[in-house]
């Protein structure tokens, strides 16, 4: 093993590269959990709103039983170093939110909506798309770092889905924010999900080749490196998409998204904190200046800066107001510590899109503050997984891919959680695994899919060294 | 690159972090002030989720509830005889809110008063349902519905109050025309608000929502001369019923050149105090007021209540008896004109004052308070109010009042075996008095030398012939229905 810090080839001395347990069957006792809780959790709804178990209690038991059995076997097979806790925790926020959003399908208040639709069977199958794309990421993805080979392709395809909301007939205007596609009889597709992907994989690819170049080609000044006019190009080219993002689509959580994940890599992949520095100034810079014109961000500021004014407002009839963010304020606060208990809250107050990008006002109103901090640190458990497995990973590539997954999740989580909490302005995207939605449930599968693989890459034990008749001559005397 | 991944790693912590935190401010330190905040359905929800507790009269509730369908609401109020009991009761709805008896004892009414604290714990804990206490009335059913039924009879606008005079227990409190208050207790869009709108004043010009017993003010008209009388004796200008009184018919207003006339041919001139109320003399009580002088008269009307607004709780409009008046306008006000207005409630504080020995009880009509399971959790004790007469001047005013009901314009009020005391009015209003007079009758009944009730009852008839009107014709014998029924119920 080199000594050198700072070598491509490095490998941490954190992971023994040779007879790591799989961890196998404790993936598979902490399914057995992720399994169980949702199915209680299904069985206390329908006490709580109908006084009866659940008609469909067994069949959901099963269904979830067997996707999370499924993505174990094929885990096992295809990848059995990988990291034992992302499935469970994987499969628990998915079955946690598909009983959340049975729970709010028997709403009579959302069941009065004209768009009304019942939408846990859906969110049902979708996970099942999840699980078997993930399964056929085990299988058709043998080595991460195959995904080098397309850093071009993986760039045009990138843009080609950022782009396609804005393709006239093909995007839908929901509420102001245009990250939808409409595909005639199938529904609507959030392209930025896949994107968010397809990105991640660009980044780790570009920054691998040119990160000694951003890196060291550099001058000091104050205490920072500040990198040479033409090294910024790169960052530019993607700030400026990112604001684009932000004009065309009016989406400030996409654009913070893909923004906040490049910058992350930029400084993964060099090394360097002025990238931070230039990072957050850009994006405040472009917040600032597209929130100055762009009325549909005014209006999510001026939600998220004085609520209850903006429910005043909607309510006298003003347009372009929406009561929501106070709505979800309440459902919190009226949950309180320990919540009203599954069923028996009012957080369909919230209306439209209470099961998806709201839904993390159900569980404050419903399972307490306390519940709420056991989704926050179940999706910290995940993302920290992640970037264990960047730091595990032995290629430069496969570390940037990692820690740019991982940083993507970590920062739409922030973005969703902290828009419905209050602590930002609200964006329109979706709660990982929890949310409706089929796009954000099978992106956020394949991602984990990629995740495990880069992990059992990683742990797998190093090969036994190939019998080498060089070595037979030159009698090289191994210290067992 | 570990270096990095490690702070950012540290960095996606913080994030989680920021979050947790956030999270236990919304639902830690601001859950209350959110959870209680007043746009928050869920207040008003939970107010309708449990069945309201009852407002009782003589023993039987006037209220129910009633769960409803197809709303957020579980229950809904609803009142039996709504119309005749609305002025005590007001409304409590779901869509307008509650108003009078049904919101100042809102917290009793729906369990969320502090004193039901431990009732409510310990049924939490034996896990019987919440309910509302209920609250228990001084009123009286029958004369209730005498009061009602009577207005209703008549047909035009008016309303009775009747007091006990011992006590300020209120007996009865109608007005009329009334409204249902069952009939927008819920929040239908349809059924509800179609009532609601229907019964504003600006739709419906009988004005039906209007409390007359309590929140409307009339020219109180010749009933105001007992007043007059009271402060005739409390300050001495005469001494007795049947003093000559110094009083020319007609009478020139002190400071003008105007004659202030009698209805009729009466004898008024130089008149006893008894025969000038008997025949409700203006020129008599006229002379008086001027006499006295505005300060005077108003401390005596300020004894009987006026210029107070009342808590019985609901509250009673304040009456007017104004200040900074010349003699002519003293004169006039001391006749029940000029500025000086009444609401019913307070000239039955005048008849109970003058049968309660000259001691007014602060009128009330909350008996008890009680948790649901009928617990006494507060009880009212009578209150006095003031002694706006000496007991030796009330018995000179009764004796006068009584002379008036025997053999004066209150002669229909006259009730078999007890002796009723009473005094007639009707009060001119409108520009040039163009419009129809209000009628007026205010009396109290004695039995075995006690009084069981005082009553004012005021009817405004617009059809009415304007000569037909005087309170001795059209109030004098709803008050006598009233003071009947209470007498009745109490053998």
């Amino acid at each position: 093993m080199s000594s050198t810090t700072n070598s491509p080839t490095h490998h941490t001395s954190t992971i023994g590269a040779i007879g790591a347990p799989s961890r196998r069957n404790t993936e598979l006792g902490l399914l057995v959990f992720a399994v169980v809780i949702p199915v209680f959790a299904y069985a206390n709804v329908g006490l709580a709103i109908n006084d009866e178990v659940p008609a469909g209690l067994l069949a959901y038991g099963i269904g979830l039983g067997l996707l999370a059995g499924i993505g174990h076997l094929a885990v096992r097979k295809f990848a059995p170093y990988a990291d034992p806790l992302m499935l469970p925790l994987a499969t628990l926020l998915n079955g946690l939110g598909l009983v959340i959003i049975w729970r709010l399908d028997q709403s009579k208040r959302l069941q009065a909506s004209k768009t009304f639709v019942e939408a846990a069977p859906r969110q049902l199958l979708y996970s099942a798309m999840g699980v078997a794309l993930l399964v056929a990421v085990l299988i058709f993805l043998k080595d991460h770092r195959v995904l080098q080979r397309y850093t071009y392709i993986s760039m045009a395809g990138a843009l080609f889905l950022l782009l396609l909301p804005l393709v006239p007939g093909l995007g839908a205007n929901v509420y102001g924010a245009k990250i939808w596609i409409k595909i005639p009889g199938l529904g609507t597709l959030q392209p930025g999900e896949f994107a968010k992907i397809v990105l991640a994989v660009f980044f780790a690819g570009y920054l691998m080749v040119k990160r000694d170049a951003l890196a060291l080609a550099s001058r000091r000044f104050m205490g920072l490196y500040l990198p040479r006019g033409r090294d910024l190009g790169p960052i530019i080219v993607v700030w400026m998409i990112s604001i684009l993002i932000l004009v065309f689509e009016t989406d400030l959580g996409t654009s913070l998204l893909f923004f906040g994940m490049f910058v992350i890599m930029l400084y993964v992949a060099t090394e360097r904190t002025s990238w931070i520095v230039f990072g957050l100034l850009m994006s405040a810079v472009g917040a600032v200046g597209v929130a100055s014109f762009e009325p549909h961000i005014q209006t999510r500021v001026n939600a998220w800066l004085d609520p209850a004014n903006e429910f005043k407002l909607s309510r006298s009839g003003a347009l372009g107001h929406t009561e929501q963010a106070m709505q979800a304020l309440w459902a919190f606060g009226s949950g309180g510590t320990l919540g009203t208990g599954l069923g028996q809250g009012n957080s369909d107050l919230i209306g439209f899109a209470a099961n998806s990008d709201f839904i993390l006002a159900t569980f404050g109103e419903e399972l307490g503050l306390a519940g709420v901090m056991a989704i926050l640190l179940l999706y910290g458990l995940i993302v920290e997984r992640g970037v264990r497995t960047a730091l595990a990973a032995r290629d430069p590539f496969g570390k940037l891919l990692a820690v740019g997954l991982s940083g993507a999740f970590a920062l739409q989580v922030f973005v969703v959680a902290g828009g419905v909490m209050g602590l930002i302005p609200l964006t329109g995207m979706t709660l990982p695994f929890v949310a409706y939605g089929g796009s954000s449930v099978i992106a956020n599968w394949a991602l984990i899919g990629i995740l495990l693989r880069i992990s059992d890459t990683a742990r797998r034990p190093a090969p036994a060294p190939a019998p080498n008749p060089d070595a037979e001559m030159t009698q090289v005397v191994r210290p067992s | 690159m570990n270096k990095p991944l490690r702070r950012i790693a540290i960095f996606c912590g913080l994030l989680v972090l920021a979050l947790l935190i956030r999270d236990n401010w919304i639902q830690y330190v601001q859950a209350d002030e959110l959870r209680t905040d007043k746009n928050n359905r869920r207040v008003i929800i939970e107010r309708y989720s449990t069945p309201r507790g009852n407002i009782i009269v003589d023993g039987k509730a006037i209220t129910g509830f009633k769960e409803t369908s197809g709303s957020d609401f579980k229950y809904k109020r609803t009142y039996t005889n709504g119309p005749m009991w609305a002025p005590v009761t007001g409304y409590a709805s779901q869509a307008f809110g509650a108003t009078q008896l049904e919101s100042i004892e809102d917290g009793i009414l729906t369990g969320n008063d502090d004193r039901l604290f431990f009732r409510n714990t310990l049924d939490m804990i034996t896990g019987k349902e919440n309910k509302g206490g209920n609250v228990v009335t001084t009123l009286n059913a029958a004369a209730q519905k005498a009061a009602y039924n009577g207005l209703k009879a008549q047909g035009g606008k008016g309303a009775v109050a009747a007091i006990e005079p011992s006590t300020g227990k209120i007996l009865a409190l109608a007005s009329f025309p009334s409204y249902d208050p069952s009939s927008f207790a819920g929040n239908s869009t349809t059924t509800d608000t179609k009532a609601w709108t229907g019964l504003q004043k600006k739709n419906n010009a009988a004005d039906p929502m209007l409390n007359r017993a309590l929140r409307e003010v009339y020219p109180p008209g010749s009933t105001f001369k007992v007043v007059t009388a009271a402060a005739a004796l409390q300050h001495g200008l005469y001494k007795d019923a049947d003093e000559k009184t110094d009083s020319p018919d007609p009478w020139v207003m002190t400071g003008t050149n105007t004659k202030l006339p009698n209805e009729g041919n009466i004898p008024c001139k130089n008149a006893t105090l008894r025969v000038a109320l008997q025949y409700s003399c203006n020129t008599v009580f006229g002379k008086v007021g001027a006499d006295l002088g505005n300060e005077k008269m108003l401390e005596t009307a300020k004894a009987f209540g006026f210029t107070e607004e009342q808590f019985t709780p609901v509250r009673a409009t304040a009456s007017v008896f104004s200040d900074d008046m010349n003699p002519s306008q003293t004169a006039l006000s001391s006749i029940g004109q000029f500025n000086t207005a009444a609401t019913p409630l307070q000239m039955a504080m005048v008849a109970s004052a003058v049968a309660n020995g000259g001691t007014l009880m602060k009128p009330y009509m909350v008996d008890e308070l009680q948790t649901h399971n009928l617990d006494a959790i507060e009880k009212t004790d009578p209150e006095e109010l003031g002694r706006p007469l000496s007991a030796a001047n009330a018995q000179i005013l009764q004796s006068m009042m009584e002379t008036v009901v025997e053999k004066g314009t209150g002669q229909k009020a006259q009730i078999p075996n007890a002796t009723v005391g009473g005094k007639t009015g009707t009060a001119q209003h409108g520009v040039d008095n163009s419009e129809n007079p209000y009628a007026w009758f205010i009396s109290y009944a004695k039995v075995d030398d006690s009084a069981p009730v005082a009553v004012a009852v005021v009817v405004e008839d617009e059809n009415a012939v304007r000569d037909d009107i005087s309170g001795g014709g059209l109030a004098a014998p709803i008050a006598k229905s009233v003071m009947e029924a209470v007498i009745n119920s109490k053998k």
